[in-house]
């Protein structure tokens, strides 16, 4: 066996002993096993003193060439394989790929399976934004918080697990609609968690939200501006906690979105704090719309009438959800065979994660977690 | 098992692998619709009932018609395909019109940016963009084709947020943007040989040095 070669760092270029002993910089390496980053992000920190002066995402690490496997699997053969990009949010992934060949197959869904389709993702954003909120305190300290929610994300799984056997990567949906008929008892078992929710919600800030060490560690921490959102491409609770009121399923709808009554909450700073606020409200928006959805679920077919082998004519097609983290998109060529010709996966975390670097120069070394936090990425998503 | 794992034969390093399937360029959608590689199994009364013919229209909106009366032919095409605009533009003003789109006309949010490899075109790459405008909520897409070998003007200063995605073009099809601050592999290691997003790069197939050098292991599968 050949010796290995060490792995060539970007920052072993030039001359970083000059550079240690004219300014006093540190470079220091977080991650890619650390636990609060998440999964395996490594990140390059330039420091002076406890200053960061820049950070460098290394990524890659949970690479696993989605999209080239896409590009090898038939229409519903890769429908699974999109659940394991943000995996505590596969109901979303699961329905921006199906609403995408939807509409390059030129189908819409039943009604009735577009209801569920959107309790189902909503019930998801909780589950992923409670996830979020639960990890993002244990960053910074906090560690009840995380009992909390994940006990009550525990109720989401069941509801998920009784009705499509499985918790976390779902593959709930199909191309056309749903392959599953809501369970006896379906209604019953979300009016009941949504009855349930606004309480915990309350706990949760109750524990947090004016909470002075959590304000002290939270206000003014990663600040970034709307401009600098737009010119990131960033999206999704970030975006809108920095005063851009942009949801995709406000500007763009989708499924049964339009006939939702809700609202989409912004900030102002663009901070930690803002951005924690943003999340809660969210929480509570999505209760609204799973209220609606649960009483104003229609009757009818589940599956619109889509070929047993499928076939989508030539074109191109680029369609976009909200995801819980941002914006999620699918772009799929065909070329009118039964594989899709190319399939681009737009992964929010990963756009959203080059904001890392210019949210926390300035800032302290113990303000990179609470910024890796807040930005809620899931590696999975980001490395596909 | 896929049927096409199955079939697809080992990679093998200086041998890079054809596809059997890829749609022509310029030939009408239905000429490649008509291929069934799925087999027989796959001619059912349902697939005959979709429309065969191309389903894009052309597009007008003043946009277009202010970019056609300032470039002329160099707007190649701008049409609508079920119900999504785009515009396919000549390599060499594309970098100029993305500037207008995104300075003039307010297309400020650079959704995504992407190729799709053509092999056996005389111009194998597609260059598309994904473009939104916030005041406007209008999204579209630009595309552009360019050569095996040819770079293109990067456009982190119009987005910066093109910076990661322009590098994830790089590393999945090689593909090297002119100008970009930072034009390293982003989820591939740096030494990794090879773009594994272009068709001629098996799915199974690897950089077998780079797996033996750094994991020890004879082959990643």
């Amino acid at each position: 066996m050949p010796d290995p070669t060490p792995y060539p760092s970007p920052l072993e270029q030039g001359e970083p002993d000059k550079t240690f002993l004219d300014s006093n910089e540190l470079i220091l390496n977080m991650g890619p096993q650390h636990p609060a980053t998440h999964g395996v992000l490594r990140v390059i920190l330039k420091l002076d003193g406890e200053k960061v002066l820049g950070a460098e995402c290394v990524i890659g690490y949970l690479h696993r060439g989605v999209e080239k496997i896409g590009e090898n699997r038939t229409y519903a053969m890769f429908n699974p394989y999109v659940d394991r990009m943000d995996y505590v949010a596969a109901v979303s992934n699961g329905l921006g790929y199906c609403e995408t060949v939807e509409k390059l197959l030129a189908v819409e869904a039943p009604p009735r399976a577009n209801y569920i389709r959107v309790i189902l993702t909503e019930l998801n954003r909780l589950a992923s934004h409670m996830l979020w909120l639960g990890t993002h305190a244990l960053d910074i300290g906090a560690m009840t918080p995380l009992f909390y929610t994940f006990r009550d994300r525990e109720e989401i799984l069941k509801i998920f697990e009784k009705y499509c056997g499985a918790r976390l990567t779902t593959h709930a949906f199909r191309i056309g609609g749903c392959l599953y008929e809501t369970y006896d008892g379906f209604e019953r078992d979300v009016k009941k968690f949504v009855d349930g929710v606004p309480a915990k919600i309350d706990e949760y800030e109750e524990l947090l939200t004016s909470n002075r060490i959590w304000v002290e560690r939270t206000k003014n921490v990663g600040k970034l501006g709307a401009a600098d959102c737009k010119a990131l491409g960033v999206t999704g609770p970030v975006l809108r906690a920095s005063g851009v009121q942009w949801d995709v399923r406000k500007a763009l709808p989708y499924a049964a979105y339009p006939d939702f009554d809700f609202e989409i909450p912004v900030g102002a700073n663009g901070d930690t704090y803002d951005r924690y606020i943003v999340r809660m409200q969210e929480m509570r928006q999505s209760l609204r719309i799973l209220r609606q959805a649960v009483e104003g679920i229609p009757e009818g077919p589940i599956m619109a009438k889509v070929p047993k082998v499928i076939k989508p004519p030539a074109g191109e097609i680029y369609h976009s959800i909200e995801a819980p983290k941002g914006e999620l998109g699918y772009f799929i060529v065909s070329d009118g065979s039964t594989q899709p010709y190319r399939v681009r996966v737009r992964p929010p975390s990963f756009v959203n994660l080059q904001a890392l670097d210019v949210m926390v120069r300035g800032q302290l070394v113990a303000d990179v977690i609470a910024v890796i936090g807040t930005l809620d990425i899931v590696l999975g998503e980001v490395d596909r | 098992m896929p049927e096409e794992t199955k079939s697809s034969p080992p990679p093998s390093a200086g041998q890079p692998k054809v596809p059997a399937r890829e749609p022509v360029a310029g030939a009408p959608p239905s000429a490649a619709a008509e291929k069934s590689p799925a087999g027989a199994t796959s001619e059912k009364p349902a697939g005959a009932a979709k429309p065969a013919g191309p389903l894009a229209e052309p597009w007008t909106s003043p946009l277009v018609a202010k970019l056609k009366a300032r470039y002329g032919s160099g707007v190649c095409e701008a049409a609508s395909d079920r119900g999504q605009a785009y515009l396919v533009l000549d390599r060499s003003i594309t970098h100029e019109i993305l500037g207008i789109l995104c300075e003039e006309e307010e297309f400020d949010y650079c959704v995504d940016i992407t190729a799709v490899h053509y092999p056996k075109r005389e111009k194998p790459f597609d260059l598309v963009w994904i473009l939104y405008s916030f005041p406007r909520n209008e999204r579209l897409r630009v595309k552009t084709m360019i050569a095996e070998q040819e770079s293109f003007p990067s456009s982190t200063s119009l987005w910066s947020g093109t910076n990661w995605l322009e590098r994830e073009v790089y590393d999945m099809f090689g593909i090297r943007f002119d100008g970009h601050p930072d034009l390293r592999r982003i989820l591939l290691p740096e030494d990794w040989r090879g773009h594994p997003l272009r068709k001629d790069y098996g799915i199974i197939e690897q950089d077998q040095e780079w797996v033996e050098a750094h994991l020890g292991i004879e082959s990643g599968q």
